[in-house]
């Protein structure tokens, strides 16, 4: 894993500045026929003006539950959210839903996976981008027509004043997957939620959409939330990576720390079980071994304990708090949720899985 | 064309001549025709695969990649007979099936199986693993030694599943154990040929890598050979001993893997294989992307000449003008390529990066579409 290569743009870090969104032991909880699922369970994060937090995780571990809470999405009877949530000083999970309707859409607004669930088949594209403008800003009908070709314009849609006219059906899925990108985009807004937005898109496509959210976001200084499984994608975009495992965060740092001395064992799991293309075909993957835990039933003490070749007897009844590891040489900033201690964490480097994602860092 | 010759009882004791591919297909075609107007007439046709051809040996595991709708899964059907081609020649084991009949089909359908990408949809949620995997077994009058019951464990086992969940249902299994059944249900009746269309795409990356591993021990082990569908280039480069790049219908690039993926000829693998995230040079760099312009066109209505044409940074003239075939390229045996103009990506990535001069209306004018060099 090499991810030594500045970011284009280059941007910089504001460490003294007060993040953009800080996110503070959120947890949420579903009641179901089951029982209660705890789909998140303690996460805290933070993101800055202008910079790209990568969300990674198995499927079921979280990542869309906790954006739809940021943005009041869920539904109330039968969700408890608690926690703090805090964007550019409102209280997200306060906030009464008229705040959060004003906020949604032009402060935050948000990318899916599936364009055709956030477009109305029955508007043209161009109406349904100029009528989120005119709701967030009272422009006139003219205007706002004219704001929204000009973003399809900027989001490469080619002939972008004949095209405004066109229903969402008429274009193809990267071009609606654009649509989506300058609807989202039409207010200017500060933080920029994009939830798995090119996994159901062919790799040419997909490169063309990453890179038209870093230009865009070089432009406009937004802040994004990138969710994805692949850590590719993540590679190419994020500054910062949160590691997200049955509902928990278990590892966090910058992209380069999370993929060249990534810190806990559920990462290097996930880093030694993607071939690359560069990998040795002869070398059989090293998956995490078992499934994801069920979140009716969570394990005890380290969620990752049971798929955990390094597991100690600690790991099954306590629960590991997220820590900068202490004593391991070449540690960054970066936080992980792991018992080993650093001692145990250099002799399990000293296995394959570590020397793998080393080797082709050097 | 050619009908099918009558099948002996188990073509598997029938071994094809020595050196014959297992597969070979050749100029491959299936046009769904589309229908309009009042009277539902017949006016056009998806021309989903416009002459295909490609061999596969046996026990060789064999790559389909391109982008969503260029033909791959209309491919793996065709070839495991699911439908019937509009023209072209499929051979199995020396014998022309294009057009076999279900009759004459029926002993085959022991030796070509299909694994699908949906480990939900494809496995009967009312039966049992037991069930599921002796079926074919059963359709196939295959009567193991120790009976069925044994054999279904001793298959659970060799996908790494417990032997005694035979009698468990689908929805009691994860995603990546459930593939494990469809897997194991394709086994059981100990095919020749295994057509996995998308295999692994459904499932989460750590759970993929097992059951990468789990097909590759099977095709290491039994000698079965492979069709290998998938989107994702470096699980098809980790599997496939050979790979085939496909376009709108048609296989632009076809090579051994070493060969396809160091050191390819055609523009279209250049731009797909510099679209694969999170790749890096040798000193760290981003490596230089070929970005494509336009959207793909579609099949029912494809461009003249050569179909990449439209997005080809390199198109001239010719290339609206003649098809061009697909033909052995250099010194590489198995090496082909269906260019004007086949060269190394440099030259592809130096035309990217030219200025627009072509006359393509159809095309964003917008700069990050351009080639963009980060180091
Ligand atoms: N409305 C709901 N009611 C009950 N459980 C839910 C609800 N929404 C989500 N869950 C559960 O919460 C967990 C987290 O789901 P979430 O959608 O956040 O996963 P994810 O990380 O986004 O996964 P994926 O990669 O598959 O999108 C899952 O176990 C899911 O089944
Ligand atoms: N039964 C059908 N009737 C009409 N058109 C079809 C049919 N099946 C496939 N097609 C069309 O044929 C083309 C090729 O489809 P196919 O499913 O083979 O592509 P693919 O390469 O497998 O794509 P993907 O990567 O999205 O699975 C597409 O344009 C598709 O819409
Ligand atoms: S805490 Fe224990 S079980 Fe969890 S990842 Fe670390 S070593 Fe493995
Ligand atoms: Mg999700
Ligand atoms: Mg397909």
């Amino acid at each position: 894993m090499t991810a030594t290569a500045p970011k284009p743009g280059g941007k910089p870090t504001s460490a003294d500045a007060v993040p953009l969104l800080s996110v503070d032991d959120l947890r949420i909880r579903f009641r179901t026929e089951d029982g209660v699922v705890k789909a998140v369970d303690g996460l805290s994060f933070t993101v800055d003006r202008g910079r790209t937090l990568g969300i990674v995780g198995e499927s079921g571990s979280g990542k869309s539950v906790t954006n739809l809470a940021l943005l009041g999405l869920h539904n109330p009877a039968r969700t408890t959210i608690e926690g703090r949530a805090r964007f550019d000083g409102v209280d997200l999970l306060g906030a009464s839903q008229k705040v959060l309707r004003d906020l949604r859409g032009r402060r935050m607004s948000m990318v899916f996976q599936d364009p055709l669930t956030a477009l109305s088949p029955y508007y043209s594209i161009g109406e349904q981008i100029a009528e989120t403008y005119r709701r967030h800003t009272g422009a006139d009908r003219k205007k706002a027509r004219l704001r929204a070709v000009d973003m399809l314009d900027r989001v490469g849609i080619p002939h972008a004043v004949r095209r405004v006219d066109d229903y969402p059906h008429q274009f193809s899925g990267g071009m609606r997957q654009r649509a989506m990108i300058a609807m989202a985009l039409v207010c200017d807004p500060d933080l920029l939620i994009a939830d798995e937005p090119t996994t159901a898109l062919d790799v040419t496509v997909q490169a063309q959409i990453l890179d038209l959210l870093a230009e865009l976001q070089r432009e406009l200084g937004t802040a994004i939330i990138l969710v994805t499984h692949d850590l590719g994608v993540i590679e190419d975009t994020a500054d910062e990576v949160l590691v997200m495992y049955a509902g928990r965060c278990v590892e966090r740092g910058t992209t380069d720390e999370v993929l060249t001395t990534p810190q806990h064992p559920y990462t290097w799991g996930l880093l030694s079980s993607m071939p690359r293309l560069t990998s040795d075909v002869d070398e059989p993957l090293r998956p995490v071994p078992g499934s994801p835990p069920s979140l009716l039933n969570p394990p005890s003490g380290c969620p990752f304990h049971p798929r955990c070749v390094h597991a100690i007897d600690t790991c099954r009844s306590e629960r590991p708090a997220l820590a900068r590891p202490e004593g391991l040489p070449g540690a960054g900033s970066g936080v992980s949720a792991c018992h080993l201690d650093a001692d145990a964490r250099l002799r399990a480097r000293g296995l394959p899985v570590v020397q793998h994602s080393q080797g082709a860092a050097s | 064309m050619s009908r099918a010759i009558p099948a002996p009882k188990r073509a598997k004791d029938a071994a094809p001549e020595t050196g014959a591919p297992l597969l070979e297909v050749e100029d491959l075609r299936m046009h769904f025709p589309i229908h309009g107007g009042m009277l539902r007439r017949k006016v056009g046709a998806v021309r989903a695969v416009d002459g295909v051809s490609f061999q596969v040996g046996a026990g060789e595991s064999f790559g389909l990649v391109g982008e969503s709708g260029c033909g791959k899964s209309t491919t793996g059907r065709l070839v495991a007979r699911l439908m019937e081609p509009t023209d072209g020649a499929i051979r199995y084991a020396g014998r022309d099936i294009t057009h076999a009949s279900r009759r004459e089909l029926a002993p085959l359908r022991s030796e070509i199986q299909v694994v699908f990408q949906d480990p939900y949809s494809s496995l009967n949620p009312r039966h049992t693993v037991g069930t599921i995997i002796t079926a074919p077994m059963k359709i196939n009058g295959i009567d193991p030694p120790g009976g069925h019951r044994k054999r279904v464990q001793e298959l659970l086992e060799r996908v790494g599943l417990n032997p005694e969940h035979y009698n468990r249902f689908p929805h009691e299994f994860s995603g990546g154990q459930r593939q494990r059944i469809g897997i194991a249900r394709a086994l059981a009746v100990e095919p020749r040929l295994v057509i996995a269309d998308e295999p692994v795409s459904a499932l989460d990356v750590s759970i993929q890598a097992q059951v990468v591993n789990l097909l590759k021990d099977l095709q290491r082990d039994l000698g079965i050979a492979f069709v290998f569908i998938a989107h994702d280039l470096a699980v098809v480069r980790h599997f496939c001993e050979r790979v085939a790049v496909m376009y709108l219908g048609k296989v632009v690039e076809v090579a051994d893997r070493q060969t396809l993926y160091t050191n390819p000829h055609h523009p279209y693998t250049h731009a797909l294989l510099s679209a694969v995230p999170g790749e890096r040079e040798a000193d760290g760099a981003r490596k230089p992307r070929i970005r494509l312009t336009g959207d793909l066109p579609s099949p029912a209505d494809p461009p003249s000449g050569c179909r990449f044409r439209t997005r080809c940074p390199k198109a001239q003239g010719v290339c609206a003008d003649q098809e061009p075939p697909l033909v052995r390229l250099g010194a590489t045996p198995g090496h082909e390529v269906a260019c004007h103009f086949p060269a190394p990506l440099e030259e592809t990535a130096a035309a990217a990066l030219a200025p627009a001069d072509r006359a393509e209306a159809d095309e964003p004018a917008v700069p990050v579409e351009r080639l963009e060099q980060t180091a």
